[in-house]
C-alpha cells in the first residue's frame, strides 16, 4: 500500500530524474506560478499607493496647463478666483447635473462601469472607447467679461494605450487654448513624443469648431497651413491620429458637443 | 564572514566588474547615468533583482531541468523585475517616471542572467548571494561614478543640489551639455576601463586583431 500524503508525494516528485517529462511540466508549472502569484500579489497591494500618485501627477498637470495659458495670471487676479469651478456634466442632455457632488464623482471608474454609462456602436466610437460614461467633470473659469476658459478632460485609444488629456478652449468655446496630454502608454520614443511640449504646443490658438459647432480639427502629415489643422509627428502617426480622433470625439455630439452648444447660447 | 566569502563579494567590484570588465549592463549605464538619482535607483534596483535572482536560482538548481533552464530562469528574473518595478512606481514614483522603461530592461540585463547561468547554477545559496550582491554593488560603484561626473559637468549639480555656481546665475560655470548625451558616458567609461587596466594589467586582453607593421606585412 502506498502512501498518499502529500509530503511523499513531494519527496518522490523531488526525486524525479530532472529530464523526465513530469518532472520538466511540474518544475515549469510550479516556477511560473509562484512567479505569477509574486507579481499578482506586490501588483494588486500596491495599486492604491500607485493610482495616488497618477492622481497627484494629473492634478499637477492641469495646474500647470492652466498656468501656462497667455492672460490666465491676469484672468485669476480680475475675477479673485483662486481656481477653476468643477462641474458634472450630463454628456446625453449637455445640462449641468446639480444632484451629484463633483468632488465625490471617480470619473474613472465611472468609464469603465457599464451601469453608469452608455455603449458605443463601432461607427461612432472615433476615441475607440467602448463606451462612453454619461456624466464627466467640467472645469470652467469665469472673468470679468464672461467665460474665459473651459477644460475638459478627454481620453481615448491612441497606438497601443488610452491616451489621457486636458483640453482647454478659450471663452469662445472654439478655439484651442491648450492641450495637454497627461498620461499614455505608446512606444518609448515614438509614439510617446505627443507628450513632447512641442507638439502640445501646436494645438494652442486652432479652431476646433466652425461657426456652426461641427468640429473642423484635424491632425495632417506636412505643415498645417490651416487654422484647424496640427503637423502630425513623423514616425508617430497613429498616435498622433489617436489624439487626433479622440478630441474630435470629445468635441462632438456624443461627447461634450451638447454642452458646449449650451454654453454657447449663454444658458449657464 | 570567511575569506572566500569575502572574495565573491568584492572580486566584482574592481577586479572582474561587471560593466568595465566583462562589458555587461553598458546600455543601461549609459541611459541612465545623467543623475545621481536615477543612477542610485536604478542601482538599487539592480542590486535588488541580481542578489534575489542569484538565491532563488541557486536555491532550486538540483531541481532544474537542463532542458528548460534558461527559460526558467528568465521567468524568475522577469518576475522579480516586474515586483522591483511596481514597488517603485509604489514608493519612488517621480524617479521611475524617468527612469521610465529602464527598470523593466534589467530582464534583458545580461549581468542578471550571465550570473544565475555561470554561478547560481553551480554554487550553493549563500555564495550565490554574495556573488549576486558583489556584482550589483560593481554594477552600482560604476553607475555612481559615471553619473557623479556627468551630472557634475552636464548640469553643476548633485542629486540635484547645485554645488558649481551656474553662470546663468552670476557664477563661472558653464554646464557641458555633452555630458548630458548618451555619447559622453561612452567616453567616460572607456576611460575607466583604461584607468583600470593600467593599474590591473591581468585585466588587459590580449589584441585580437593586431594592425601590422608595413615591414611585417611586406614579408608576408
Amino acid at each position: 500500500m502506498s502512501d498518499l500524503s502529500p509530503l511523499t508525494w513531494w519527496r518522490r516528485f523531488l526525486a524525479l530524474p530532472n529530464d523526465s517529462l513530469s518532472k520538466t511540466l511540474g518544475v515549469a508549472l510550479l516556477v511560473a506560478l509562484v512567479a505569477a502569484t509574486a507579481v499578482s500579489v506586490t501588483a494588486i497591494s500596491l495599486k492604491p499607493r500607485q493610482q495616488a500618485h497618477v492622481e497627484a501627477a494629473r492634478e499637477a498637470k492641469l495646474a500647470a496647463m492652466v498656468a501656462t495659458l497667455p492672460g490666465l495670471a491676469d484672468i485669476l487676479r480680475e475675477t479673485g478666483a483662486e481656481t477653476l469651478e468643477a462641474v458634472l456634466v450630463d454628456l446625453q442632455t449637455g445640462q449641468i447635473a446639480i444632484d451629484t457632488d463633483p468632488a465625490g464623482y471617480d470619473y474613472l471608474a465611472a468609464q469603465s462601469d457599464a451601469a453608469q454609462g452608455m455603449a458605443l456602436v463601432a461607427a461612432d466610437d472615433g476615441a475607440g472607447i467602448g463606451m462612453r460614461p454619461d456624466l464627466a467633470p467640467v472645469y470652467l473659469l469665469r472673468g470679468a467679461d464672461g467665460l474665459a476658459l473651459v477644460v475638459l478632460p478627454v481620453y481615448g485609444k491612441g497606438y497601443q494605450s488610452t491616451i489621457r488629456a486636458y483640453l482647454a478652449l478659450r471663452g469662445d468655446l472654439r478655439t484651442i487654448a491648450g492641450l495637454s496630454i497627461y498620461e499614455q502608454g505608446e512606444t518609448p520614443g515614438l509614439g510617446s513624443r505627443i507628450t513632447d511640449p512641442g507638439w502640445m504646443g501646436l494645438w494652442a490658438g486652432k479652431t476646433a469648431m466652425d461657426a456652426g459647432g461641427a468640429v473642423t480639427i484635424t491632425v495632417v502629415r506636412g505643415a498645417g497651413a490651416d487654422a484647424s489643422q496640427v503637423d502630425g509627428i513623423t514616425g508617430a502617426t497613429r498616435s498622433s491620429t489617436g489624439v487626433a480622433n479622440l478630441v474630435r470625439f470629445w468635441l462632438g455630439p456624443l461627447g461634450f458637443g451638447p454642452f458646449l452648444a449650451r454654453l454657447q447660447a449663454g444658458e449657464f | 564572514m570567511n575569506n572566500s566569502g569575502w572574495q565573491h563579494l568584492s572580486t566584482p567590484l574592481i577586479d572582474n566588474n561587471p560593466i568595465t570588465a566583462q562589458m555587461l549592463g553598458v546600455c543601461s549605464a549609459l541611459a541612465v547615468t545623467t543623475a545621481l538619482d536615477t543612477a542610485l535607483t536604478m542601482s538599487v534596483a539592480l542590486i535588488a533583482v541580481l542578489s534575489a535572482a542569484s538565491t532563488i536560482i541557486s536555491a532550486i538548481r538540483h531541481h532544474l531541468p537542463g532542458s528548460i533552464r534558461l527559460v526558467m530562469q528568465i521567468t524568475i528574473i522577469a518576475a522579480l523585475v516586474i515586483v522591483a518595478d511596481q514597488v517603485l512606481r509604489a514608493y519612488a514614483y517621480e524617479v521611475s517616471q524617468r527612469l521610465s522603461v529602464f527598470v523593466g530592461l534589467i530582464v534583458t540585463n545580461c549581468i542578471v542572467l550571465g550570473r544565475a547561468e555561470s554561478f547560481a547554477m553551480r554554487n550553493p545559496v549563500w555564495p550565490s548571494f554574495l556573488d549576486g550582491l558583489g556584482n550589483g554593488l560593481g554594477y552600482g560603484l560604476i553607475l555612481m561614478l559615471v553619473a557623479t561626473l556627468r551630472e557634475l559637468l552636464g548640469a553643476g549639480s548633485l542629486f540635484g543640489i547645485n554645488v558649481l555656481p551656474l553662470a546663468v546665475n552670476g557664477g563661472w560655470f558653464t554646464p557641458l551639455g555633452f555630458m548630458l548625451l548618451a555619447p559622453s558616458a561612452f567616453i567616460i567609461l572607456g576611460l575607466l576601463v583604461w584607468v583600470i587596466r593600467a593599474r590591473r594589467p591581468a585585466q588587459a586582453e590580449a589584441d585580437e586583431f593586431p594592425i601590422l607593421s608595413r615591414e611585417v606585412e611586406a614579408r608576408r
